[in-house]
Protein backbone atom coordinates (compact mmCIF):
# COMPACT_ATOMS: atom_id res chain seq x y z
CA UNK A 1 0.00 0.00 0.00
CA UNK A 2 1.58 3.27 -1.17
CA UNK A 3 -0.30 6.46 -0.32
CA UNK A 4 0.05 9.55 -2.49
CA UNK A 5 -0.99 13.07 -1.47
CA UNK A 6 -1.33 15.52 -4.36
CA UNK A 7 -1.74 19.30 -3.97
CA UNK A 8 -3.33 21.71 -6.44
CA UNK A 9 -0.65 24.22 -5.46
CA UNK A 10 -2.18 27.43 -6.79
CA UNK A 11 -5.57 26.83 -5.14
CA UNK A 12 -4.05 26.61 -1.65
CA UNK A 13 -4.77 29.53 0.70
CA UNK A 14 -2.24 28.46 3.31
CA UNK A 15 -4.90 28.18 6.02
CA UNK A 16 -3.15 25.28 7.74
CA UNK A 17 -6.31 23.29 8.56
CA UNK A 18 -4.85 20.23 6.81
CA UNK A 19 -1.69 20.63 8.89
CA UNK A 20 -3.76 20.73 12.10
CA UNK A 21 -5.77 17.54 11.37
CA UNK A 22 -3.01 15.26 10.03
CA UNK A 23 -2.58 12.45 12.58
CA UNK A 24 1.01 11.82 11.40
CA UNK A 25 2.05 15.51 11.58
CA UNK A 26 3.72 15.29 8.18
CA UNK A 27 2.16 18.39 6.58
CA UNK A 28 3.51 21.93 6.87
CA UNK A 29 3.18 25.29 5.18
CA UNK A 30 6.23 25.80 2.98
CA UNK A 31 7.48 29.31 3.74
CA UNK A 32 10.10 29.01 1.00
CA UNK A 33 7.36 28.95 -1.65
CA UNK A 34 4.74 31.59 -2.50
CA UNK A 35 1.95 30.46 -4.82
CA UNK A 36 0.09 32.49 -7.43
CA UNK A 37 -2.40 33.69 -4.79
CA UNK A 38 0.39 34.90 -2.54
CA UNK A 39 0.13 32.17 0.10
CA UNK A 40 2.66 29.72 1.49
CA UNK A 41 1.18 26.41 0.34
CA UNK A 42 0.86 23.17 2.24
CA UNK A 43 3.39 20.44 1.45
CA UNK A 44 4.02 16.90 2.66
CA UNK A 45 7.39 16.29 4.28
CA UNK A 46 7.46 12.48 4.35
CA UNK A 47 5.12 10.66 1.99
CA UNK A 48 6.17 7.28 3.43
CA UNK A 49 4.66 8.20 6.83
CA UNK A 50 1.21 8.87 5.32
CA UNK A 51 -1.55 6.42 6.25
CA UNK A 52 -3.94 7.67 3.52
CA UNK A 53 -6.61 8.56 6.07
CA UNK A 54 -7.83 11.39 3.81
CA UNK A 55 -8.41 13.82 6.71
CA UNK A 56 -6.30 16.59 5.18
CA UNK A 57 -8.24 16.40 1.91
CA UNK A 58 -11.65 16.22 3.55
CA UNK A 59 -11.12 19.24 5.79
CA UNK A 60 -9.55 21.48 3.10
CA UNK A 61 -12.09 24.26 2.41
CA UNK A 62 -10.64 24.72 -1.07
CA UNK A 63 -10.43 21.09 -2.22
CA UNK A 64 -6.71 21.45 -2.85
CA UNK A 65 -5.78 17.90 -1.87
CA UNK A 66 -6.29 14.53 -3.55
CA UNK A 67 -5.35 11.38 -1.62
CA UNK A 68 -4.66 8.15 -3.49
CA UNK A 69 -3.70 4.67 -2.36
CA UNK A 70 -1.66 2.57 -4.79
CA UNK A 71 -1.92 -1.15 -4.12
CA UNK A 72 1.28 -3.00 -4.90
CA UNK A 73 0.74 -5.76 -7.48
CA UNK A 74 1.12 -9.25 -6.05
CA UNK B 1 -4.61 -0.73 -8.73
CA UNK B 2 -5.15 2.79 -7.41
CA UNK B 3 -7.84 3.61 -4.90
CA UNK B 4 -9.13 7.19 -4.62
CA UNK B 5 -9.37 8.05 -0.92
CA UNK B 6 -10.49 11.63 -1.58
CA UNK B 7 -10.77 13.87 -4.60
CA UNK B 8 -12.55 17.17 -5.24
CA UNK B 9 -16.32 16.60 -5.33
CA UNK B 10 -18.02 16.58 -8.73
CA UNK B 11 -20.79 18.57 -7.04
CA UNK B 12 -18.53 21.64 -7.05
CA UNK B 13 -17.78 23.78 -10.08
CA UNK B 14 -14.07 23.87 -10.93
CA UNK B 15 -13.55 27.44 -9.71
CA UNK B 16 -11.81 29.14 -6.81
CA UNK B 17 -13.95 30.49 -3.98
CA UNK B 18 -13.69 34.05 -2.68
CA UNK B 19 -13.77 32.85 0.95
CA UNK B 20 -10.99 33.77 3.36
CA UNK B 21 -8.36 31.14 4.22
CA UNK B 22 -9.82 28.52 6.58
CA UNK B 23 -13.42 29.78 6.33
CA UNK B 24 -15.89 27.00 7.10
CA UNK B 25 -18.24 28.07 4.29
CA UNK B 26 -15.88 26.21 1.94
CA UNK B 27 -15.99 23.03 4.05
CA UNK B 28 -19.78 23.06 4.32
CA UNK B 29 -20.17 23.67 0.57
CA UNK B 30 -18.09 20.53 0.05
CA UNK B 31 -20.28 18.45 2.38
CA UNK B 32 -23.44 19.58 0.57
CA UNK B 33 -21.82 18.86 -2.81
CA UNK B 34 -20.79 15.36 -1.69
CA UNK B 35 -24.29 14.57 -0.40
CA UNK B 36 -25.95 15.83 -3.60
CA UNK B 37 -23.66 13.58 -5.66
CA UNK B 38 -24.22 10.55 -3.39
CA UNK B 39 -28.00 11.03 -3.56
CA UNK B 40 -27.88 11.64 -7.34
CA UNK B 41 -29.69 14.97 -6.90
CA UNK B 42 -27.18 17.33 -8.50
CA UNK B 43 -29.23 17.75 -11.70
CA UNK B 44 -32.53 18.46 -9.96
CA UNK B 45 -31.71 20.20 -6.66
CA UNK B 46 -32.39 23.91 -6.25
CA UNK B 47 -30.46 25.97 -3.68
CA UNK B 48 -31.35 29.41 -2.38
CA UNK B 49 -28.43 31.59 -1.30
CA UNK B 50 -28.53 34.43 1.23
CA UNK B 51 -27.08 37.88 1.61
CA UNK B 52 -23.77 37.48 3.43
CA UNK B 53 -20.38 36.00 2.58
CA UNK B 54 -22.09 32.99 0.96
CA UNK B 55 -24.15 35.13 -1.45
CA UNK B 56 -22.24 33.49 -4.32
CA UNK B 57 -22.78 29.88 -3.13
CA UNK B 58 -24.46 29.22 -6.49
CA UNK B 59 -21.18 30.00 -8.26
CA UNK B 60 -19.54 27.13 -6.40
CA UNK B 61 -22.14 24.38 -5.96
CA UNK B 62 -22.94 22.82 -9.32
CA UNK B 63 -26.75 22.73 -8.99
CA UNK B 64 -29.44 25.32 -9.77
CA UNK B 65 -29.46 28.32 -7.47
CA UNK B 66 -31.60 31.38 -6.79
CA UNK B 67 -30.31 34.35 -4.77
CA UNK B 68 -32.82 35.74 -2.26
CA UNK B 69 -33.10 39.18 -0.68
CA UNK B 70 -31.59 39.50 2.83
CA UNK B 71 -33.30 36.99 5.16
CA UNK B 72 -35.95 36.05 2.60
CA UNK B 73 -34.54 32.70 1.48
CA UNK B 74 -37.30 30.74 3.31
CA UNK B 75 -40.00 32.59 1.35
CA UNK B 76 -38.24 31.98 -1.96
CA UNK B 77 -37.67 28.30 -1.10
CA UNK B 78 -41.33 27.96 -0.09
CA UNK B 79 -42.39 29.08 -3.56
CA UNK B 80 -39.92 26.85 -5.39
CA UNK B 81 -40.73 23.74 -3.33
CA UNK B 82 -44.48 24.20 -3.75
CA UNK B 83 -44.13 24.49 -7.54
CA UNK B 84 -41.50 21.72 -7.80
CA UNK B 85 -42.44 19.32 -4.98
CA UNK B 86 -40.33 16.47 -6.40
CA UNK B 87 -37.13 18.51 -6.43
CA UNK B 88 -34.79 18.81 -3.47
CA UNK B 89 -34.90 22.46 -2.35
CA UNK B 90 -32.55 23.89 0.27
CA UNK B 91 -31.61 27.28 1.62
CA UNK B 92 -28.14 28.24 2.81
CA UNK B 93 -28.25 31.13 5.29
CA UNK B 94 -25.87 32.86 7.68
CA UNK B 95 -26.80 33.89 11.21
CA UNK B 96 -27.14 37.57 10.33
CA UNK B 97 -29.40 36.56 7.45
CA UNK B 98 -31.51 33.94 9.27
CA UNK B 99 -31.50 34.92 12.95
CA UNK B 100 -31.61 38.70 12.55
CA UNK B 101 -33.22 40.39 9.53
CA UNK B 102 -34.85 37.10 8.43
CA UNK B 103 -35.98 35.79 11.84
CA UNK B 104 -39.68 36.20 11.04
CA UNK B 105 -39.33 34.40 7.71
CA UNK B 106 -37.78 31.23 9.14
CA UNK B 107 -40.21 31.11 12.07
CA UNK B 108 -43.24 31.10 9.80
CA UNK B 109 -41.76 28.81 7.14
CA UNK B 110 -41.03 26.32 9.93
CA UNK B 111 -44.46 26.81 11.51
CA UNK B 112 -46.03 26.05 8.14
CA UNK B 113 -43.87 22.93 7.93
CA UNK B 114 -42.53 23.90 4.52
CA UNK B 115 -40.92 20.88 2.87
CA UNK B 116 -37.50 22.36 2.12
CA UNK B 117 -34.26 22.04 4.10
CA UNK B 118 -32.49 24.91 5.82
CA UNK B 119 -28.70 24.82 6.14
CA UNK B 120 -28.01 27.48 8.80
CA UNK B 121 -24.41 28.68 9.11
CA UNK B 122 -23.91 30.08 12.60
CA UNK B 123 -20.54 31.84 12.88
CA UNK B 124 -21.62 34.16 15.70
CA UNK B 125 -20.86 37.30 13.68
CA UNK B 126 -21.68 39.28 10.53
CA UNK B 127 -18.83 38.19 8.26
CA UNK B 128 -19.43 40.02 5.00
CA UNK B 129 -19.93 43.49 6.45
CA UNK B 130 -16.83 43.45 8.63
CA UNK B 131 -17.48 41.63 11.89
CA UNK B 132 -20.45 43.30 13.56
CA UNK B 133 -22.35 41.67 16.44
CA UNK B 134 -25.03 39.16 15.43
CA UNK B 135 -27.96 37.84 17.51
CA UNK B 136 -25.82 34.72 17.90
CA UNK B 137 -22.68 36.51 19.21
CA UNK B 138 -21.54 34.99 22.51
CA UNK B 139 -21.65 36.97 25.77
CA UNK B 140 -18.30 38.70 26.18
CA UNK B 141 -17.36 38.16 22.52
CA UNK B 142 -15.69 41.19 20.98
CA UNK B 143 -16.99 42.43 17.64
CA UNK B 144 -16.72 45.78 15.86
CA UNK B 145 -20.05 46.81 17.41
CA UNK B 146 -19.39 45.28 20.85
CA UNK B 147 -15.80 46.30 21.39
CA UNK B 148 -15.79 45.56 25.11
CA UNK B 149 -17.51 42.23 24.53
CA UNK B 150 -21.23 41.48 24.21
CA UNK B 151 -22.98 42.79 27.32
CA UNK B 152 -26.28 41.07 28.18
CA UNK B 153 -27.77 44.26 29.67
CA UNK B 154 -26.90 46.36 26.67
CA UNK B 155 -27.12 43.85 23.80
CA UNK B 156 -29.27 40.97 24.98
CA UNK B 157 -28.31 37.32 24.96
CA UNK B 158 -27.45 34.75 22.24
CA UNK B 159 -30.39 33.30 20.29
CA UNK B 160 -30.52 29.50 19.94
CA UNK B 161 -32.36 29.10 16.64
CA UNK B 162 -32.31 25.28 16.51
CA UNK B 163 -33.92 24.92 19.96
CA UNK B 164 -36.38 27.77 19.36
CA UNK B 165 -37.58 26.46 15.99
CA UNK B 166 -37.83 22.89 17.31
CA UNK B 167 -40.75 23.98 19.51
CA UNK B 168 -42.80 24.53 16.35
CA UNK B 169 -45.02 21.67 15.16
CA UNK B 170 -43.90 22.13 11.54
CA UNK B 171 -40.31 21.13 12.37
CA UNK B 172 -39.69 17.47 11.49
CA UNK B 173 -35.92 17.15 11.94
CA UNK B 174 -33.48 19.58 13.50
CA UNK B 175 -29.84 18.95 14.36
CA UNK B 176 -26.90 21.18 15.34
CA UNK B 177 -23.50 20.09 14.02
CA UNK B 178 -20.06 21.51 13.23
CA UNK B 179 -17.22 20.78 10.80
CA UNK B 180 -14.61 21.94 13.34
CA UNK B 181 -12.86 18.55 13.62
CA UNK B 182 -12.90 15.24 11.77
CA UNK B 183 -15.45 13.26 13.86
CA UNK B 184 -17.81 16.24 13.92
CA UNK B 185 -17.33 16.81 10.19
CA UNK B 186 -18.49 13.25 9.54
CA UNK B 187 -21.56 13.81 11.73
CA UNK B 188 -22.31 17.07 9.92
CA UNK B 189 -22.34 15.28 6.58
CA UNK B 190 -24.65 12.57 7.95
CA UNK B 191 -27.03 15.24 9.29
CA UNK B 192 -27.21 16.99 5.91
CA UNK B 193 -27.87 13.67 4.20
CA UNK B 194 -30.57 12.77 6.71
CA UNK B 195 -32.26 16.16 6.32
CA UNK B 196 -32.26 15.84 2.52
CA UNK B 197 -33.55 12.25 2.74
CA UNK B 198 -36.39 13.22 5.08
CA UNK B 199 -37.25 16.22 2.90
CA UNK B 200 -37.86 13.87 -0.03
CA UNK B 201 -40.28 11.93 2.23
CA UNK B 202 -42.28 15.14 2.66
CA UNK B 203 -42.67 15.01 6.44
CA UNK B 204 -42.13 18.67 7.31
CA UNK B 205 -39.37 21.21 7.70
CA UNK B 206 -35.80 19.92 8.03
CA UNK B 207 -33.08 22.12 9.55
CA UNK B 208 -29.34 21.70 10.08
CA UNK B 209 -27.48 24.36 12.09
CA UNK B 210 -23.72 24.28 11.49
CA UNK B 211 -21.47 26.02 14.04
CA UNK B 212 -18.83 27.59 11.82
CA UNK B 213 -15.62 29.57 12.08
CA UNK B 214 -15.02 33.07 10.69
CA UNK B 215 -11.26 33.26 11.38
CA UNK B 216 -10.95 36.69 9.75
CA UNK B 217 -13.48 38.55 11.88
CA UNK B 218 -12.75 36.55 15.01
CA UNK B 219 -9.07 37.56 14.67
CA UNK B 220 -7.88 33.98 15.06
CA UNK B 221 -5.83 31.56 12.99
CA UNK B 222 -8.04 29.02 11.16
CA UNK B 223 -6.87 26.17 13.43
CA UNK B 224 -7.52 28.23 16.60
CA UNK B 225 -10.91 29.30 15.25
CA UNK B 226 -11.91 25.68 14.60
CA UNK B 227 -10.78 24.74 18.12
CA UNK B 228 -12.79 27.66 19.58
CA UNK B 229 -15.96 26.43 17.87
CA UNK B 230 -15.63 23.11 19.68
CA UNK B 231 -14.32 24.37 23.04
CA UNK B 232 -16.39 27.53 23.53
CA UNK B 233 -19.14 28.02 20.97
CA UNK B 234 -20.58 24.53 21.41
CA UNK B 235 -20.98 25.22 25.16
CA UNK B 236 -23.50 27.93 24.33
CA UNK B 237 -24.91 26.08 21.33
CA UNK B 238 -24.96 22.38 22.29
CA UNK B 239 -24.43 19.97 19.40
CA UNK B 240 -26.86 17.15 18.67
CA UNK B 241 -30.34 16.29 17.46
CA UNK B 242 -32.93 18.79 18.73
CA UNK B 243 -35.95 17.13 17.13
CA UNK B 244 -36.62 14.07 14.99
CA UNK B 245 -40.24 13.04 14.51
CA UNK B 246 -39.07 9.84 12.78
CA UNK B 247 -37.13 8.63 15.83
CA UNK B 248 -38.80 5.75 17.64
CA UNK B 249 -40.62 6.68 20.83
CA UNK B 250 -38.62 5.71 23.92
CA UNK B 251 -40.47 3.01 25.90
C1 LIG C 1 -31.51 44.88 3.52
C2 LIG C 1 -30.07 44.78 3.87
N1 LIG C 1 -29.65 45.12 5.10
C3 LIG C 1 -28.35 45.00 5.43
C4 LIG C 1 -27.42 44.55 4.54
C5 LIG C 1 -25.97 44.46 4.93
N2 LIG C 1 -25.51 43.09 5.16
C6 LIG C 1 -24.91 42.37 4.20
S1 LIG C 1 -24.46 40.85 4.70
C7 LIG C 1 -25.09 41.12 6.26
C8 LIG C 1 -24.99 40.06 7.34
C9 LIG C 1 -24.07 38.95 7.03
O1 LIG C 1 -23.88 38.10 8.13
P1 LIG C 1 -24.26 36.57 8.14
O2 LIG C 1 -25.64 36.36 7.66
O3 LIG C 1 -23.95 36.09 9.51
O4 LIG C 1 -23.33 35.90 7.05
P2 LIG C 1 -21.74 35.76 6.96
O5 LIG C 1 -21.30 36.92 6.11
O6 LIG C 1 -21.20 35.78 8.35
O7 LIG C 1 -21.54 34.45 6.28
C10 LIG C 1 -25.63 42.40 6.34
C11 LIG C 1 -26.24 42.95 7.57
C12 LIG C 1 -27.90 44.21 3.24
N3 LIG C 1 -27.08 43.71 2.30
N4 LIG C 1 -29.22 44.32 2.94
S1 LIG D 1 -3.87 11.37 4.27
FE1 LIG D 1 -3.87 11.48 6.52
S2 LIG D 1 -1.79 10.88 7.12
FE2 LIG D 1 -1.71 11.35 4.93
S3 LIG D 1 -1.08 13.51 4.86
FE3 LIG D 1 -3.34 13.48 4.82
S4 LIG D 1 -3.97 13.69 6.97
FE4 LIG D 1 -1.79 13.11 6.96
S1 LIG E 1 -6.40 23.04 4.12
FE1 LIG E 1 -6.24 23.34 1.88
S2 LIG E 1 -6.09 25.57 1.59
FE2 LIG E 1 -5.66 25.16 3.76
S3 LIG E 1 -3.40 24.96 3.83
FE3 LIG E 1 -4.21 22.88 3.56
S4 LIG E 1 -4.21 22.55 1.34
FE4 LIG E 1 -3.99 24.76 1.67
S1 LIG F 1 -15.39 37.11 6.52
FE1 LIG F 1 -15.62 35.27 7.78
S2 LIG F 1 -17.46 34.20 6.96
FE2 LIG F 1 -16.77 35.72 5.43
S3 LIG F 1 -15.43 34.57 4.02
FE3 LIG F 1 -14.11 35.52 5.57
S4 LIG F 1 -13.89 33.96 7.18
FE4 LIG F 1 -15.65 33.36 5.91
Amino acid sequence: MKPEVIFNLNRCKGCGLCVSVCPRKILKLDTSVTNIKGYHPSVISDQSQCIACGSCARVCPDSVITVLKHEEDT
Amino acid sequence: MTQIIYQRSKGLKDVETHYCPGCHHGIIHKLIAEVLVEMDLLDTAVGVSPVGCSVLAGNYLDCDFVEAAHGRAPAVATGIKRVLPNHLVFTYQGDGDLASIGAGEIVHATARGEHFTTIFINNAIYGMTGGQMAPTTLLGQKTTTSQSGRDPLLHGRPVRMAEMLSTLDGMAYCERVTAANMPELNKAKRAIKKAFTLQMQGIGHTFVEVLSACPTNWGMSPADASAWVKSTMSQVYPLGVKKDITAEEKP
